[in-house]
């Protein structure tokens, strides 16, 4: 799909897409809450780049002076038990969470979609391995598969990410593989044979761009996952190791303890997580609606 | 028809049977006889009609004719060379001599590829044309077949049911193919499209000399387009003509019954009509003898026994059936 095909589609439909700006004002109509979507997680993907100039003081700076001090004056969400800011962990937080939401999402896809792919496309044995291999892994919750790699490959935010990212490649390779044997049944893929395509060719020509739609909700769907999983990981000190800033660990540490003494320990975590998952569903929604001719036509 | 230049293609006893899998270790416990014995062949700027029933097999010809599926037994020559014994590489170059069209215009082109790339496709995979070669090309196609090349931008789903099919048309004439086969390409289209379809394509044929195999349930389609016409019954041709001589002298008493149910625009034409009883047999278990003989209604005792061969009735009128005395 290039840019040029795009356009014409676009002016076809009406917009004065000259600009960029007309352009990205024309998508904001059309799917209003995607726009939504788009701003979250574009402000949450700002303050995890330039954390370093948004946030007055360190995450990791302690002072007891300021313990559990409530919100307001130079810390505006209030410190910890440690008196450490909890505004400037939230914004560096947001480092950990993208890189563990995208990180596991992405690599999770990957292996899911290659082995979804290899096993609908190919058939026959190739399928029954891959089949029995992902049974295996599902026969385990997602929680506690992650709980096992993790604390077999020690906390750290890399074995986070691939530790999330492996209970989530039986589902993705699912959804692929069911979709590719519908997908491969269709006269468009015959055809692609008639022509003489390379089977790899047609795999990833023909079948790949069409099971686009089910991998972004699925993807999506699975970025807000994976940073509550990572929060429960943290929380049982298996994810990423203190002192860095995770939301997961700075609400789930403190809930037990501090929720009715110092509620904003909680809260203001609790809302970050809560805001960039839903950001992550509005935007996944609209992408996959964007992503489709069907829907554009 | 088929006179002084050879063949485009020549197919000779293919048959195709697929396995019935069952149980634990997937044996096959008995087989679908979908094409149990075709011959044919069609010369070059000529078209064959293959009519029949849903079921007789005549999808599964087309198929097996471009190695879509493997053919179980027989051969298939294309200029002399058998392409049932070439490999996958080695059977490349040959398909760019035969494509084909398919029956249903919304499955047939990729929802997520513009018409352009659609049509481009082949020109890519067969490294005929890159780039703005490639592009100009493609125009050229889309002109060919009646569309605009402003039109190569848009997605599938922004065509009609017969645009679509044109596309298929445009993708199908990419390689220059010498046999283009067609499933049922027009029987999912309405009437008056069907028509514009059809002239399409004799219009092609004429231009560039094109063969076609054409498989339809269609009479009146065939009728209008075929030189020559093949009517399938469960698997086998039961008979083989030209076009005239088939649809004023059928023979088999399968052709009588399917050309007696093609409606007349003249209520004042008495026809001794001769409707068929029945459904078509399974393919899994085929009648004993002539596989006609469970709907036949001139059915004897030795046809129950004994299945016919075809035979020349003169002329080159092939029927199988033991009621025609050979010529």
């Amino acid at each position: 799909m290039t840019a040029v095909e795009f356009e014409s589609e676009l002016t076809r439909a009406g917009a004065r897409t000259d600009t960029l700006w007309r352009k990205t004002v024309f998508f904001a109509r059309q799917y209003p809450l995607g726009a939504i979507g788009a701003v979250i997680m574009a402000v949450f993907v700002l303050s995890a780049v330039f954390a370093d100039f948004i946030t007055p003081w360190s995450p990791l700076t302690t002072n007891a002076a300021l313990s559990l001090a409530p919100p307001g004056g130079a810390h505006w969400f209030g410190s910890d038990y440690m008196g450490r800011d909890i505004y400037s962990r939230i914004v560096y937080g947001a480092r950990i969470s993208l890189a563990v939401g995208i990180g596991s999402t992405a690599l999770g896809c990957f292996f899911g979609v290659v082995l979804g792919l290899l096993s609908g496309y190919l058939g026959g044995w190739v399928d029954l391995v891959t089949q029995r291999l992902i049974d295996i892994l599902q026969a385990l919750p997602l929680l506690v598969l992650a709980l096992v790699m993790a604390a077999a490959l020690g906390p750290s935010l890399q074995n986070t990410i691939l530790s999330i990212s492996i209970p989530l490649i039986p589902y993705v390779a699912r959804v692929i593989r069911s979709n590719t044997l519908a997908l491969r049944e269709l006269a468009f893929v015959e055809a692609a044979h008639a022509i003489g395509m390379s089977e790899f060719r047609i795999a990833v020509r023909h079948i790949l761009p069409n099971t686009i739609a089910p991998l972004i909700v699925l993807g999506t769907a699975q970025l807000g996952s994976a940073i509550l999983t990572e929060a429960s990981l943290s929380f049982l000190g298996l994810g990423i190791p203190e002192p860095y800033p995770s939301w997961g660990r700075m609400l789930s540490a403190s809930a037990a303890e501090y929720v009715r003494t110092a509620p904003w320990l909680v809260i203001f975590p609790g809302i970050a997580i809560s805001v960039v998952v839903f950001g992550t569903n509005l935007l996944g929604d609209a992408l996959r609606d964007i992503l489709d001719p069907r829907q554009r036509g | 028809m088929t006179g002084a230049t050879p063949p485009v293609i020549e197919v000779a006893g293919l048959k195709k049977h697929f396995p019935i899998r069952k149980g634990l270790l997937r044996r096959a416990a008995g087989f679908v006889y979908a094409v149990d014995g075709v011959s044919f062949s069609v010369a070059e700027g000529e078209t064959l009609g293959l009519v029949g029933e849903s079921g007789c097999g005549k999808s599964t010809v087309a198929r097996a004719v471009l190695r879509l599926v493997e053919p179980t037994a027989g051969s298939i020559h294309v200029d002399g060379t058998d392409i049932t014994r070439l490999s996958k590489a080695e059977l490349r170059t040959y398909r760019r001599q035969m494509q084909m069209v398919f029956q249903d215009p919304f499955s047939s082109l990729n929802p997520r590829m513009t018409a352009g790339a659609i049509v481009r496709e082949p020109l890519e995979v067969h490294r005929v044309a890159t780039g703005r070669a490639a592009e100009e090309r493609t125009a050229e196609l889309f002109e060919q077949v009646g569309l605009r090349a402003g039109q190569m931008r848009n997605f599938p789903h922004q065509f009609s049911g017969g645009q679509r099919q044109r596309i298929s048309i445009a993708r199908a004439l990419a390689l220059n193919p010498r046999l283009i086969v067609g499933d049922e390409p027009v029987s999912a289209l309405d009437v008056s499209i069907q028509a514009q379809v059809i002239n399409l394509l004799m219009d092609l044929q004429r231009e560039k000399r094109l063969s076609y195999l054409f498989i339809a349930h269609d009479l009146a389609v065939v009728e209008h387009i075929s030189h020559r016409v093949a009517v399938m019954y469960l698997g086998k041709i039961v008979e083989y003509a030209d076009k005239k001589t088939l649809f004023r002298d059928p023979r088999h008493p399968y052709t009588e019954a399917l050309l007696s149910a093609v409606p007349v625009p003249d209520p004042t034409v008495k026809r001794t009509k001769r409707l068929l009883q029945g459904d078509v047999p399974s393919p899994v278990n085929p009648p004993s003898g002539c596989a006609f003989h469970t709907r036949c209604p001139l059915v004897e005792a030795h046809c129950k026994v004994e299945a016919p061969s075809l035979r020349d009735v003169g002329g080159g009128h092939l029927v199988s059936c033991h009621l025609q005395p050979g010529a």
